[in-house]
């Protein structure tokens, strides 16, 4: 048998290499991108070309290296494709920026930058502190309650602002953030080892009626706790995108771990009707309903605060972009209110069409594949329903605001993952994808190898 | 800046984009289906290394384990010369969480051409089909072997 143990493992590939060109094409494309706005708008190339696509691309490079020494094994798809669309977005953020339009003033591709830079060394410094993901599983609780006390702190007095309506951010002086992004990764962890500990009392006990099993009514405890916290959040915070996310996420990581239709069908019963007698009973969540199914309407359209007017920009430009758009810098995506953060996927269909949204909605799409393939290929329960949870959230999120803009679905304050400026959904989203890229290594890695049994020297081998 | 040169800067951007998504694509496929077969060089450097004692026919050995039951249903590994153990020990290949799974329950490793499943003292059993497992038994391809909840088989 000792041939047996000498014979080398057929390993899945790491493709470092291709991980490499994917990255440098990313980078390259972004370049382009601003050559393109500047030659555009003032007929030359960009003087911020070289620094931007250089600090981008140092950027990149360095999480590229601290990945492939820290996470050999991880995708290699996942980093080349975050790169894209965060770059993709700092095009757009620079292209509003240029423009005179008072609306525009707030946006900034230098701070966006910035943040992407801090986004990057979270995303290593994640890579280098959590060496083995399933640590995380020992923190279920502790996740558990810094997701909801990151959730409630903008109802903290003197701590939590309100900004344009909704009560999500926490401020120190100057400096605000948005704590819902952030706990959500928490409440993923959470969600993720609590369902490995439950799934079975979950899964099992019940009993059939018609054609769904229904679970015990004791055990609907959590789902309901996690649906009073979604609906307090829209009530109280008037945050319809996190509460949607939230409880979203919990339902479809329930039904991962169960596998039972019924919990999905009770979900999204119980949301609907959260949300249907919140609309009823105040006047900002109803407000949101009504925009949504007549957009079109004067009285909303003219309506000063909470009207149509942003959605309809939005649409109208994305018609005035059509199907390959009307090409970058030449539009006028300026005109929607916050394009540069809530609107950018409008801004950017305005200027690449309906070919570039479909790109970019594809790279979402990759992005989500790869870590729902990570959370296939992982060995164990736990990996399993952190990387399902993960890349869900992130297709959710995806789905929510672009459905959002296009008023296919009531309009949410969430931000396009790491398109949209501001900071701290760009930082949560690199630590989101950090986790990803760590669990994907665990789960690429090549099986550990049994001790042998044989001889006197045990050879142990990961 | 023309009209015309800034309508095709605008067309090959798009081209580049999408040029992008579909290599992307091509990479996954690539390691989707490279996952089974090893990177050619260390392929070309196992080959000549192997035994050449080995006439046993190709054809019916097994070439993937697939978890067929239970909560890790769908997933599949591919079978090489190393041994594969199943329990709920975390060092175990198939790492199953399962109150009626033993830490180390079972082992199954090749033999001349064979698969073999080994029972490794575990509480609850090992059944290939329907009988229990007592001592090292061959394994025939698409023949169950439950361990706990969890329900694998070997594929071609």
């Amino acid at each position: 048998m000792s041939e047996v143990a000498v014979s080398p493992v057929p390993m899945p590939a790491k493709r470092r290499g291709a991980q490499l060109i994917m990255l440098a094409l990313a980078v390259l494309i972004v370049m382009g991108a601003y050559a393109n706005v500047g030659l555009a708008m003032d007929g030359q190339v960009p003087a911020g070309m070289l620094t931007y696509g250089l600090s981008l691309g140092g950027l990149m490079l360095a999480a590229y290296l601290v990945l492939a020494k820290f996470a050999p094994w991880a995708d290699p798809l996942i980093l080349p494709l975050v790169t894209l669309v965060n770059g993709l977005g700092l095009v757009m953020i620079y292209r509003l920026e240029q423009s005179d339009l008072v609306g525009m003033a707030g946006a900034s591709a230098t701070s966006q930058i910035i943040m992407t830079g801090i986004g990057v060394v979270l995303f290593a410094v994640t890579l280098l502190v959590l060496r083995d993901h399933r640590t995380l599983q020992r923190l279920t609780y502790t996740a558990g309650l810094v997701g909801v006390v990151l959730l409630v702190s903008p109802l903290v007095p003197g701590l939590g602002k309100e900004i344009n309506g909704a009560r999500i951010w926490i401020g120190f002086g100057s400096a605000t953030i948005q704590p819902a992004e952030f706990a959500k990764i928490a409440l993923v962890i959470f969600f993720a080892g609590y369902l490995v500990a439950k799934r079975d009392v979950l899964a099992l006990a019940g009993r059939r009626l018609l054609f769904i099993d229904l679970p015990r009514a004791r055990d609907l405890g959590p789902v309901l706790i996690t649906w009073a916290v979604a609906i307090g959040v829209l009530v109280l915070q008037k945050d319809l995108g996190s509460s949607l996310l939230l409880f979203g996420g919990f339902v479809v990581m329930l039904y991962v771990a169960t596998q039972r239709t019924s919990w999905v069908l009770i979900g999204i019963l119980l949301f609907v009707g959260g949300a249907f007698l919140a609309g009823q009973l105040f006047s900002h969540v109803g407000d949101r309903f009504d925009v949504w199914l007549n957009p079109t309407s004067n009285e909303y359209y003219e309506r000063q605060y909470g009207g149509s007017y942003q959605i309809m920009q939005g649409l109208f430009g994305l018609g005035a972009g059509g199907i390959l758009g009307t090409g970058l810098g030449q539009g006028h995506p300026d005109l929607i209110p916050l394009a540069y953060s809530d609107f950018i996927f409008n801004a950017t269909g305005e200027e690449l069409g309906l070919t570039g949204l479909m790109a970019i909605l594809m790279i979402y799409a990759l992005i989500v594949e790869r870590g729902l393939r990570t959370s296939l290929a992982a060995r164990d329960p736990y990996s399993k329903l952190l990387a399902g949870g993960l890349s869900f959230i992130l297709a959710w999120q995806v789905f929510i605001i672009v459905g959002g803009v296009t008023n296919l679905i009531p309009l949410t304050g969430l931000v396009t993952p790491f398109m949209s400026q501001g900071g701290s959904a760009l930082l949560a989203n690199w630590i989101l994808i950090a986790l990803l890229v760590r669990t994907s290594d665990a789960a690429r890695r090549p099986p550990p190898q049994a001790i042998q049994n044989e001889g006197l020297t045990q050879v142990f081998q990961r | 800046m023309s009209e015309l040169t800034l309508l095709l800067i605008r067309l090959a951007f798009l081209a580049v984009l999408w040029f992008f998504v579909i290599a992307a694509v091509g990479v996954i496929r690539t390691d989707l289906f490279g996952s089974r077969t090893a990177p050619a060089g260390a392929r070309k450097a196992a080959k000549p290394a192997k035994p050449v004692a080995k006439p046993k026919s190709k054809k019916g050995e097994p070439r993937q384990l697939i978890v067929t039951g239970g909560p890790l249903q769908g997933t599949t590994i591919d079978l090489t010369e190393t041994p594969i153990t199943i329990g709920r020990a975390n060092d175990a290949t198939l790492v199953v969480t399962d109150d009626y799974a033993s830490s180390r329950h079972a082992r199954l490793f090749p033999q001349d051409g064979q698969w073999i499943v080994e029972d490794l003292g575990s509480t609850n059993g090992t059944y290939l089909d329907r009988s229990k497992v007592t001592r090292p038994t061959p394994v025939p391809l698409g023949v169950p072997i439950r361990v706990g909840k969890t329900v694998i088989e070997l594929r071609k």
